[in-house]
């Protein structure tokens, strides 16, 4: 195919999912392979007093592991090792796990499970990021607080006496349930003698391997991770892996058998990972002609019980969290703070969700004080070219905030709608209640890649490698988790060497056979990977220039008649490529500031809801997505991407509310806990347009993420306009709308 | 899967009095299990604590719906689909077929039953506001014979009703005295579709010049059973549809109920809202 | 419990198995027979990934305890395609973006394909209220929803 970027080319393993026969972790199944089960906690915090083993179960046939029979140690590497794999002595939240047990018939694991009783000495827990700030009770270090943010510039102190108008608000969001339809899984294969083996649902091999190397205190080559078709990830996947292929590798290193960990939904909604609840404060002064003169932003978010990746959730949410505009004093302070709930941790967003729905919701109110509509509130501050950013980066791309405003309200008609809205609002119908209709919109941009020098400490190399058949396999770490990896990589691949597209193999990721190419998040695969497997064909197509194999204008048939002839000459016919930052880009770590990322995608999402008076239900009925994210790799999966995180991020807004009970969610069914279906989402009309990025491949961005910070704000915003009033918290549930709507009416009636 | 699955019993005997036999001679031992749709799902959170279940999915007697100049007579098997595709059915119970269409999805509606939904007895159900308000009757049979009760009274408590250990239901009976009625019926719950109910509300009412005449009002998820609200509708009866009807109404209805809060929504919110479609049903009798 | 006889067609195939009554259909499919295309999402029949079609009907496998196939007539996601070709529904969710990560994919194929047997020219709402038990958390329905329409061209 000629040029294949930018051509909605079908999805390399289509057939495969199409037909049933991809194969994902619970379709596998390996000789004499056991069932495992982890056995928690059933308290928040306390002392592990003690553990029966109860009922009528035959206990000597069961493989049982505790803490003390980790052979290396007991902690999950990451960022800060303080979660355990298996609890010791205490447990700092419920599901916390504390024992594995395995057995060859699945149904008597889960009859055996269900007898162990965990004995728990409690103490006072904590559950809320409030109650955590207050610090009543010190639940982790010595003041709560995994990790501080200060993002400080100008002098916002001095601005305050300046202003014409201070603006204040608070916002908060709630958790959320990442739901990938796979729950999560692992088989393992492990022995002293030869190492450990995992095959899992995973993001991120690499992750997994530097995991396990701790836990069994191996060496690199000993400990293998592969990773098996995966259905859905969407940062559920990023971390948690670590911990249950552990827990399987345990259980088949004491048990000398294959061993299988496969959650119910009811385990992985309750035990794995969230989004992490927030609380943002904001502090606005303006001018009475509506210009931004400081921002002062308070931005906390609750990590659980243990740090994960908090302190990066942290950081992005922080850098987000001022938004697309340009303001001369900014102060941000952050922290993620430790509660006694399961660890919260990635999801699509990172932080950024959080920080900018709060920013988006203030902008329309600080547009109110002064009297601007919210659109021309924010095309007097929009960012441009040549001007910083909270972190005090300059912005050396064309930007042009305004014509995307300019085309997302002409998309979604929003004048029109606005004013016929406003007149059908007001109108009396012949039925006591009426549905109100409103529209909002949201302005935003998303970095994409690891902030700052993250992607240089990554050091990410992709392999290339030519078979004698002609083929060329790409060998990296990224995964395929449904956003279309496989797909882009051969696009990429195949444009850089002007072959097909079924010429390219991308290899299973299996960190026995593949470089590190850095984790499957943060918006990176496309931009950075992508751009690396360019690279490295590239370096492939060189080797064979420079061996007078292949000369201009080479045919497909003649570049593959060159790779057999040099691997039968020669052998092995190889290339790799490591990242290299791009120029002039100059993050400080202890300070906060400077360019946080190379390449921001900029978007401007707008929503149009209804009301129902008497249900007190708000509908999302039209959604327009429009972003600017450098080139548009494959159409068809770049619009998909979008449709995905939007129907995602509408139900962060309106849908997805996790019930908590002592530190732990008891509505972890899908039948409690609800996510749109397909009557319930409205036309997610998607738009893109193109500037170019010089470091991506084909002058792409990354846009994983992007989708999930705009949906919400705008949502909120178009709900302030049907009804009046303005909501600060997602997901905003019915409920909460019935409370508001009913104390207005009786103060209005007196 | 938190089901032990060896230690549950499903026998499936070819014929209704074989089954009726079996609960005849170990009366409470044996349940009935129709499509398992309420049971599966129990049983797969680890909470289905009955063991011995009695297939009754392959009886045909239970099937069909049948039509005479009275009645419209629905075998207990009856499946959500079946009642959705029912001519007469959609013509003139149109509340009970707007019911099977927002139970679960499709899949759920095909192997869903009317009886089974009935003696799953959740007060959430959407079926039974319908039948309620439609004075449906069911049958049950034992080997010592059969009976018919009127619907409304067969449930006397949470998860408990009027049914004896050695009885089957075996089909549900509408009389057909609809013509000419206003129909309404609403379940609001967590979302449009696959949704359990936060408030259920059906009712059916003629118009005597300008003035409520028959009507019928039951309310789901607002009780420890679904309550057919016979006070209100006496409120309402012979009177004017206006405003001070409703509130009058409305504050009848306040005391016809119970609503809590649980997982899902909030007493207040099952409250407001239900009073909130009262008002809206009286409007529609208006017209 | 003992286990007992069960005997059921799949994908034009007859079947004897010994199994526990209760044991769900799901798990006999993927574990006594090796079909693994038909997968679990939620065990709890909200989600449809384990959406097969019973004797002309589609339901959720993990609803059905497989005591009440005997003698029923089902297919799976591996009985769709053709022998030489893939259904146009396949197809069409290949070429479209109806399948992301695709462990949906299985049961939205069969609903879709259930759905336009029994309605050959669907409206939007058709296919939205066809659809609406199988539920996708990658694509936001939109492309499943054009994928459908375009497997009927």
């Amino acid at each position: 195919m000629d040029n294949p970027i930018g051509k909605s080319v079908p999805r390399k393993e289509g057939r495969k999912k199409v037909t049933g026969q991809a194969l994902y972790i619970d379709d596998l199944s390996f000789p004499e392979m056991l069932h495992g089960a982890t056995v928690r906690s059933p308290r928040p915090r306390g002392r592990i007093k003690n553990i029966n083993f109860g009922g009528n179960i035959p206990w000597d046939e069961f493989t049982v592991v505790t803490a003390k029979d980790v052979p290396g140690a007991n902690y999950v590497a990451l960022i800060l090792n303080d979660q355990p794999y298996l609890a010791e002595g205490f447990v700092n939240h419920a599901e916390e796990p504390v024992l594995l047990i395995a057995h060859r018939d699945k149904y008597l694991v889960e009859e055996a499970r269900r007898n162990i009783a965990i004995e728990i000495e409690e103490q006072p827990a904590v559950f809320t990021l409030e109650e955590s700030l207050a610090k009543k009770e010190i639940v982790w270090g010595e003041d709560n607080v995994f990790k501080k943010f200060l993002v400080d510039k100008g002098n916002v102190d001095e601005a305050w006496a300046t202003a014409d108008f201070i603006v204040e608000g608070e916002y908060e969001t709630g958790a959320q349930e990442q739901l990938y339809i796979e729950n999560n899984g692992a088989i393992a294969v492990a022995n002293p003698a030869e190492g450990v083996t995992v095959w899992g649902s995973m993001q991120c091999p690499y992750y997994v391997h530097k995991a396990l190397v701790k836990l069994f205190d191996l060496p690199d080559e000993k400990i293998r991770i592969i990773q098996t078709e995966t259905g859905g990830g969407f940062g559920g996947k990023e971390e948690y892996p670590s911990l249950i292929a552990g827990h399987a590798a345990l259980l088949a290193w004491k048990s000398g058998k294959p061993v299988k960990i496969i959650y119910d939904r009811a385990e992985d909604m309750a035990a794995t990972t969230k989004r992490h609840p927030s609380r943002t404060r904001h502090k606005t002064a303006v001018s009475k002609d509506g210009k931004l003169l400081a921002m002062e932003i308070d931005f906390t978010i609750d990590g659980g019980a243990y740090c994960t990746l908090s302190p990066v959730v942290l950081s992005r949410g922080t850098i987000h969290a001022a938004g697309p505009y340009f303001c001369p004093n900014v102060r941000i302070h952050s922290r993620a703070v430790a509660t006694n709930v399961p660890p919260h941790g990635a999801f699509r967003g990172f932080g950024a969700p959080q920080s900018i729905f709060a920013q988006e919701r203030h902008m329309d109110q600080v547009a109110r004080v002064v009297s601007l509509t919210p659109e021309e509130f924010r095309r007097r501050n929009f960012i441009r070219e040549g001007e910083t950013t909270a972190t005090s980066q300059v912005i050396h791309e064309r930007v042009d905030m305004n014509g995307l405003l300019d085309r997302a309200l002409q998309l979604s008609d929003y004048h029109a709608k606005r004013e016929r809205f406003a007149l059908a609002n007001s109108a009396n119908g012949n039925r006591p209640f009426r549905k109100k209709r409103g529209i909002g919109f949201a302005t935003f941009m998303h970095g994409a890649g690891f902030t700052g020098s993250g992607e240089v400490y990554l050091q990410s190399v992709v392999s290339a490698e030519a078979t004698i058949d002609g083929q060329v396999q790409i060998l990296a770490a990224s995964t395929e988790i449904g956003q279309g990896t496989n797909t882009i990589f051969s696009q990429i691949a195949s444009e850089a060497l002007g072959v097909d597209f079924d010429t390219i193999e991308i290899v299973q990721p299996d960190t026995g056979r593949v470089p590190n190419s850095g984790p499957t998040v943060a918006s990176r695969t496309s931009m950075v990977v992508g751009k690396l497997v360019e690279s490295a064909v590239t370096a492939l197509k060189q080797t064979l220039i420079g061996a007078g194999l292949l000369a201009d204008g080479y045919t497909a048939s003649g570049f593959r008649a060159a790779c057999r002839d040099y691997v039968t000459r020669f052998g092995p016919l190889k290339a790799s490529a490591t990242y290299q930052p791009p120029p002039n880009i100059y993050w400080d770590d202890d300070k906060y500031q400077g360019d946080a990322y190379g390449a921001y995608a900029w978007a401007v999402y707008v929503a149009e809801v209804s009301y129902d008076e008497l249900t007190y239900e708000a509908r999302v009925e039209d959604f327009v997505a429009l972003q600017e994210v450098g080139r548009v790799l494959n159409p068809v999966l770049a619009a998909g991407q979008i449709e995905g995180g939007v129907a995602q991020a509408i139900g962060f807004t309106l849908f997805e509310n996790v019930v908590w009970k002592d530190g732990r969610m008891i509505n972890n069914q899908m039948t409690n806990y609800i996510i749109p279906t397909p009557v319930d989402i409205p036309p997610i009309r998607v738009y893109f347009e193109e500037n170019p990025y010089a470091y991506g491949p084909g002058g792409a961005k990354g846009i994983g993420e992007l989708p999930m910070d705009g949906a919400a704000p705008a949502i909120l915003n178009a709900i302030e306009n049907a009804t009046g009033t303005s909501f600060t918290h997602v997901p905003l549930m019915p409920e909460l709308l019935m409370e508001r709507h009913e104390q207005e009416r009786s103060l209005v009636q007196g | 899967m938190r089901a032990y699955i060896p230690s549950y019993q499903l026998t499936t005997p070819t014929s209704l009095a074989d089954v009726l036999s079996l609960l005849a001679n170990e009366p409470g031992i044996w349940k009935p299990f129709a499509g398992g749709t309420d049971l599966m799902v129990l049983l797969e959170a680890g909470r289905l604590d009955h063991r011995n279940y009695v297939n009754i999915w392959q009886l045909a007697e239970l099937r069909g719906i049948e039509v005479n100049n009275d009645h419209v007579t629905l075998g207990a098997l009856t499946t959500y689909t079946d009642v959705q595709t029912h001519p007469v059915l959609r013509t003139e119970f149109p509340m009970l077929c707007q019911a099977a269409g927002e139970t679960g999805g499709l899949a759920v509606q095909n192997r869903g039953t009317l009886g089974g939904n009935i003696v799953n007895a959740s007060p959430a159900a959407d079926s039974p506001p319908a039948l309620l308000a439609y004075d449906a009757e069911v049958e049950l049979v034992s080997t010592q014979g059969s009976r018919w009760l009127p619907y409304q009274g067969f449930h006397t408590g949470y998860k408990q009703m009027l049914i004896r250990p050695d009885e089957l239901l075996t089909r549900i009976r509408l009389p057909r005295n609809t013509t000419g009625a206003t129909h309404y019926y609403r379940k609001v719950g967590t979302r449009k579709a696959q949704a359990i109910s936060k408030v259920c509300f059906a009712g059916v009412a003629r118009t005597n010049s300008g003035h409520v005449g028959d009507v019928r009002i039951a309310v789901g998820s607002v009780a420890p059973i679904v309550v057919r609200c016979v006070q209100t509708e006496n409120a309402l009866k012979d009177q004017s549809p206006d405003a001070a009807t409703v509130k009058s109404a409305q504050a009848t209805l306040r005391r016809e109920i119970s609503p809590i809060d649980d997982i899902r929504s909030t007493a207040n919110y099952r409250l407001q809202v239900a009073l909130n479609l009262l008002a809206d049903f009286v409007a529609t009798l208006k017209s | 419990m003992n286990k007992s006889e069960v005997s059921f067609k799949v994908n034009g195939r007859q079947h004897r198995v010994e199994v526990f009554p209760m044991a769900r259909l799901l798990d006999v499919l993927r574990e006594e027979l090796q079909l693994t295309g038909t997968k679990e999402g939620c065990g709890e029949g909200e989600c449809g990934a384990c959406t097969v079609n019973i004797d002309g009907r589609i339901v959720n496998s993990c609803l059905v305890p497989v005591a009440q196939v005997d003698g029923s007539e089902i297919t799976t996601i591996e009985g769709v395609a053709g022998e030489a070709e893939l259904h146009a529904v396949q197809q069409a969710f290949i070429e479209h973006g109806g399948a992301q990560c695709g462990i949906c994919t299985p049961g939205m194929v069969l609903a879709a394909i259930d759905l336009l047997e029994r309605n050959p020219k669907p409206t939007e709402a058709d296919i939205r209220t066809a659809l609406a038990g199988n539920l996708c958390r990658c694509t936001g329905y939109m492309k499943i929803f054009e994928s459908v329409v375009k497997a009927i061209e």
